[in-house]
This record gives structure tokens, C-alpha cells and sequence, in this order.
């Protein structure tokens, strides 16, 4: 294994790990409420956090941080009190941060769209130390959250109201789950790259669910398929010169297609078994009663 | 049953997007009792009972619950809510076990679940007849059997307090017994009750009192009608217009 003779290659393939475990780990609780595409948002408004780390000479990574998680509580209050036009409002803060990146990037001393790219579309190579070292305390955050309060968060996101019934702060767990989002886009920011992230968060678990029952399974799947692409993906691009951002989300779309492929006979054959359990006793043929019954009355 | 009120709401009004909703609605349940709030649709009915667990904010008026002002009011796992089902669930698979296990946080610390919430998992489970299905997937199931899930889900955490919006709606008549059943047990056993219905159906003996609700106004306060406005009087059969015209009108049963 020569790959891992390479001191860049080894902090690459580091990074790549901690990724392919947190962004499923965060991702399964934003598609289970739907929000499938906040990653995206959060990604576009880390953007302005990279572009005011070189305009004022800050680890881009640790501004990336602080401006995403700000964006992101922002997007969980206006979700509170914006009701009517809240999706406007997203756009604005989406857009606005995007904005924001290419505009403080330009005005930084000796920046230009180039140095904004690596950040767009990952750049695995480049990973230094301190952003290993940043990538690591920023991950140990998410497992912890994403493990630790796997009941919690299952409950708020599965049903709200109810949660709110049970006690559950819900308020601080939502808004728990909306920093937590944000700091795995700027843990996966150096692998994929902003504009990739989401794909990470989404689709591992939407392969997973081709193949499990109970969230518990979905959420060991997603994370062993977000492990294997990362993996995959760094180890073809060193040895194919192709980016590894692209190669790692065109090799989870490839898992979800031939997960979605193999399960559907075996989803298929579940379903007719869990049938014909069920209507074993029902008779085929129709059956008169010779009396009436309660239940033959009809209410209207 | 005794005097001490479970649920008290006095004077209580609600608006829902500036509309008036609830126009000072007096509601007291007693513990041990099995109180049905009857109405048309938008008369107010759902909301009243989203008011009392903090759902929906109040305009004017006090709600007590056990006694303590809703406002201060934290001791949640001696409340158990069923709400309305919606054809919605979660966007990712999770099974029977697992979302009942999430009514059971109520009284497990820090999220954490010992053997015995387990065992009230599997009580609430047995209680609603579906313990066999507990690794199935809650999409898998009919709306009967998701509605008996969700009752499963409030009785995990061993409440007083029982409300439920709609129990029946949707449901299978094989589901409707077994809710029956259930909810005659948990009477039996204590439990207060109050209930959001469209009819009181199958559910009719249980119950001690009925609140009837029109355009959020308490309208009446008693025992429970036998039946409600038109389909009281003598002779009423249910027409449908969509059934051929020489059909035999349908025999609700309230009459016979």
C-alpha cells in the first residue's frame, strides 16, 4: 500500500473517513423532517465564512464554521417566525451567502475565484495539518450529538408535536440539529467541497432505506455506505487523477442504484409474504350471515 | 371519580391566523372521568384540545392542568397524546418498537432507556394487540394498526391523562374494537380521558359526558347526546346522492 506512504495522502484519507461517518450521521435526521436540502443552504452560506477567512487572513475553515453555524441558526428562526414567507427568505440567506463568498474573496489580498474553487469542489491534497486537526474536533461534535441524542432527535424529527408533549426541548434539539448541520458542511468542505455536501448527507441514507426496516439499520447502512465512498472515492482519485469530490458522489449515486436494484424483488417478495400472512384466514369466498350483527350497522 | 380537576379551561380563546377560534370555551375533567368533545368540522374542537397541550397559544382566559397553570406546567409523562393521524411519516424507516419507544422519554433521564421502559414499551404494545408486529416497519401498516402504534406510543410513559384527537378516523372496524378494549381497560384502570370525536360510535358507553362545540362556543355540557341536530329525529336515514336512486337508503344503526 504505497498510497499510504504519503504524509498528505494519509491526512486525505483521515478526512475522508471522519466524512463518510458524520455527514450520513447528521443527514439521516434531516431527511426524516424533510429537509433534505438544508446541507445545500448551509453550504452556500459557509461560502461568505471562506471568503471573510482570507479577506481577514483566518483559518478559512474555522471562519467557514462560525458563519455556517450562525446562517444556520438563522434559518431555524426564520422556520419559528416566518411562516408565510419563509422559503423567500431562505433563498435570500442562501443566495446572499453565495454572494458574500465571491465578494470578500476578491477583495482579499492576492484572492481571486480560484482559491474559492478548492472549497467549491474539495481539495483533498491540500489538507493541512491544522485543518486535520480542525476536522477532527469538528467530527468528534457530530457523532457525539448525532449518537448521544439519537432518542431525542428521532422523536423531534419523526413528530414534532408529540416530542413537544413528551417534555422533549424541543426548540434547543432543533436548533441542536441545525448547528450540527452546519458544522459537518464545514467538515466535509475540504472533501467534497461545498457545493458536493449535501449529496453525502442525502443520498447514503436514501440507499440505506432501499434495504432496511427500522432506523437503527438505516442509520448503521448509511454510515458503512458514507465510509465506503469516501474511502473509494480518494483511493481512485490518487491512482486515476480525477477529483475526488465528483468521484465520491458519483459512487454513492452508483450504491443507491444498485441498492434500488437489488431490493425491489426482495421489497417486493416481503411485501406479497407479510400479504398472504396476514389473509391466510380470510375465506375467498363471500359468506351471508344468516343474522344481523353490530357491526353490519352502517354509521354515516 | 373525585372532585379534583384534571384539565380546567376557563374562559379560553384562541385565534388561528387572526380568525377567532375558540370564543371562551369552560372546560373542566375530572379525574377518572371520560369526557368526548363532539362538533362539527371547524367548530373549534381540535383546537381547543391543541390549547391544552401548549399547541396552539391562547388569547385570553387560564388552562389548568393537574391543578398547575399550563405556562408552569412540566410534568409531562402524566400526559399521554394521541393526535389526529396524518398519512405522513417520517422520510426515513423506522420500526413499531421505535416510535413507540419515543413516548417512553418522558420518563427515561437523558434519553436513556432501561430494562424497565422496555418492559412499558412491551406492556403498550400487548395492550393494543400489536406486540407481534414490533419489528415490522410502521409504513407497512394499515391505518387502523398506525393509529393503535400511536395509541401505544402515549401509554408507553403509564399516563393519567389520555387525549386523543380522532382516535377513530380511518380506522378498520377490527382496529376500532381493539381501541375499544383498550381504552375500557385504561378507564378501568383510572385513567382520565379526553377524547376529540366526529361521532361517538362504538365508543358511546364509555363515555361520562359530552362537551358539544359550535363555532367555538361550548353549546352543550352534559350527558352525551344520543344523537346530534337532524340525525336525532325520527325517521332520518342517511341519502346518498351518489347512490343509484332506487338504492335502499342506508340504516345508520341509531334508530333500531
Amino acid at each position: 500500500m504505497e498510497i499510504l506512504n504519503y504524509a498528505f495522502m494519509q491526512r486525505a484519507l483521515l478526512a475522508a473517513v471522519l466524512v463518510g461517518i458524520t455527514a450520513p450521521a447528521i443527514g439521516i435526521y434531516l431527511v426524516q423532517r424533510r429537509q433534505a436540502l438544508m446541507g445545500d443552504g448551509i453550504g452556500h452560506v459557509a461560502m461568505t465564512g471562506v471568503g471573510l477567512g482570507f479577506l481577514l487572513s483566518w483559518s478559512p475553515v474555522w471562519m467557514a464554521t462560525l458563519v455556517s453555524v450562525l446562517g444556520a441558526v438563522l434559518m431555524e428562526l426564520i422556520r419559528w417566525y416566518g411562516k408565510t414567507r419563509g422559503d423567500i427568505a431562505l433563498a435570500m440567506l442562501f443566495y446572499g451567502g453565495m454572494a458574500g463568498g465571491v465578494m470578500f474573496i476578491n477583495l482579499a489580498p492576492g484572492g481571486s475565484n480560484a482559491n474559492l474553487t478548492s472549497y467549491l469542489f474539495g481539495s483533498l491534497s491540500t489538507v493541512s495539518e491544522s485543518d486535520v486537526t480542525a476536522i477532527c474536533l469538528l467530527a468528534a461534535f457530530v457523532v457525539l450529538v448525532t449518537l448521544g441524542l439519537r432518542r431525542q432527535l428521532f422523536a423531534v424529527s419523526q413528530d414534532e408535536e408529540f416530542a413537544r408533549v413528551t417534555g422533549l426541548p424541543v426548540r434547543v434539539l432543533n436548533l441542536l440539529t441545525a448547528v450540527t448541520a452546519a458544522v459537518t458542511v464545514t467538515v466535509a468542505m475540504r472533501v467534497v467541497g461545498l457545493l458536493l455536501v449535501s449529496a453525502l448527507m442525502v443520498v447514503p441514507v436514501a440507499a440505506a432505506q432501499q434495504l432496511s426496516r427500522s432506523f437503527a439499520a438505516t442509520f448503521a447502512i448509511s454510515v458503512a455506505i458514507g465510509v465506503s465512498v469516501t474511502l473509494g472515492g480518494t483511493v481512485t482519485s490518487y491512482y486515476q487523477d480525477v477529483p475526488p469530490g465528483a468521484t465520491i458522489v458519483l459512487l454513492t449515486i452508483g450504491a443507491f442504484v444498485v441498492l434500488s436494484l437489488l431490493a425491489t424483488p426482495l421489497a417486493r417478495r416481503r411485501a406479497r409474504a407479510l400479504a398472504a400472512a396476514e389473509h391466510a384466514a380470510d375465506p375467498a369466498e363471500c359468506k351471508i350471515p344468516a343474522t344481523r350483527e353490530a357491526r353490519d350497522e352502517v354509521g354515516v | 371519580m373525585s372532585d379534583e380537576s384534571v384539565i380546567s379551561l376557563r374562559g379560553v380563546r384562541a385565534e388561528l391566523g387572526s380568525r377567532p377560534v375558540l370564543r371562551g370555551i369552560d372546560l373542566t375533567v375530572r379525574r377518572g372521568e371520560v369526557v368526548a368533545l363532539l362538533g362539527a368540522n371547524g367548530s373549534g374542537k381540535s383546537t381547543a384540545v391543541r390549547t391544552v397541550i401548549g399547541q396552539v397559544p391562547v388569547t385570553d382566559g387560564e388552562i389548568e392542568l393537574f391543578g398547575t397553570p399550563r405556562r408552569r406546567f412540566r410534568d409531562w409523562a402524566r400526559l399521554g397524546y394521541v393526535p389526529q393521524r396524518t398519512t405522513a411519516a417520517g422520510g426515513v424507516p423506522a420500526t413499531v418498537n421505535e416510535v413507540v419507544s419515543s413516548g417512553r422519554l418522558s420518563r427515561a433521564r437523558f434519553g436513556v432507556l432501561r430494562k424497565a421502559d422496555h418492559e412499558a414499551v412491551r406492556r403498550a404494545l400487548d395492550l393494543v394487540g400489536m406486540a407481534d408486529r414490533a419489528k415490522d416497519s410502521v409504513n407497512a401498516l394499515s391505518g387502523g394498526q398506525h393509529q393503535r402504534v400511536l395509541i401505544a406510543r402515549a401509554l408507553a410513559a403509564v399516563p393519567e391523562l389520555l387525549i386523543m384527537d380522532e382516535p377513530m378516523a380511518g380506522v378498520d372496524l377490527a382496529s376500532q374494537d381493539v381501541l375499544a378494549d383498550t381504552l375500557r381497560e385504561q378507564v378501568a384502570a383510572g385513567t382520565t380521558v379526553l377524547l376529540v370525536l366526529h361521532e361517538l360510535g362504538p365508543l358511546e358507553p364509555l363515555i361520562d359526558r359530552a362537551v358539544v362545540l359550535r363555532d367555538g362556543c361550548v353549546l352543550h355540557d352534559g350527558p352525551p347526546p344520543k344523537a346530534v341536530g337532524q340525525h336525532a329525529l325520527p325517521g332520518h336515514d342517511h341519502v346518498h346522492p351518489h347512490a343509484p336512486a332506487d338504492a335502499e337508503p342506508v340504516r345508520t344503526g341509531l334508530l333500531s
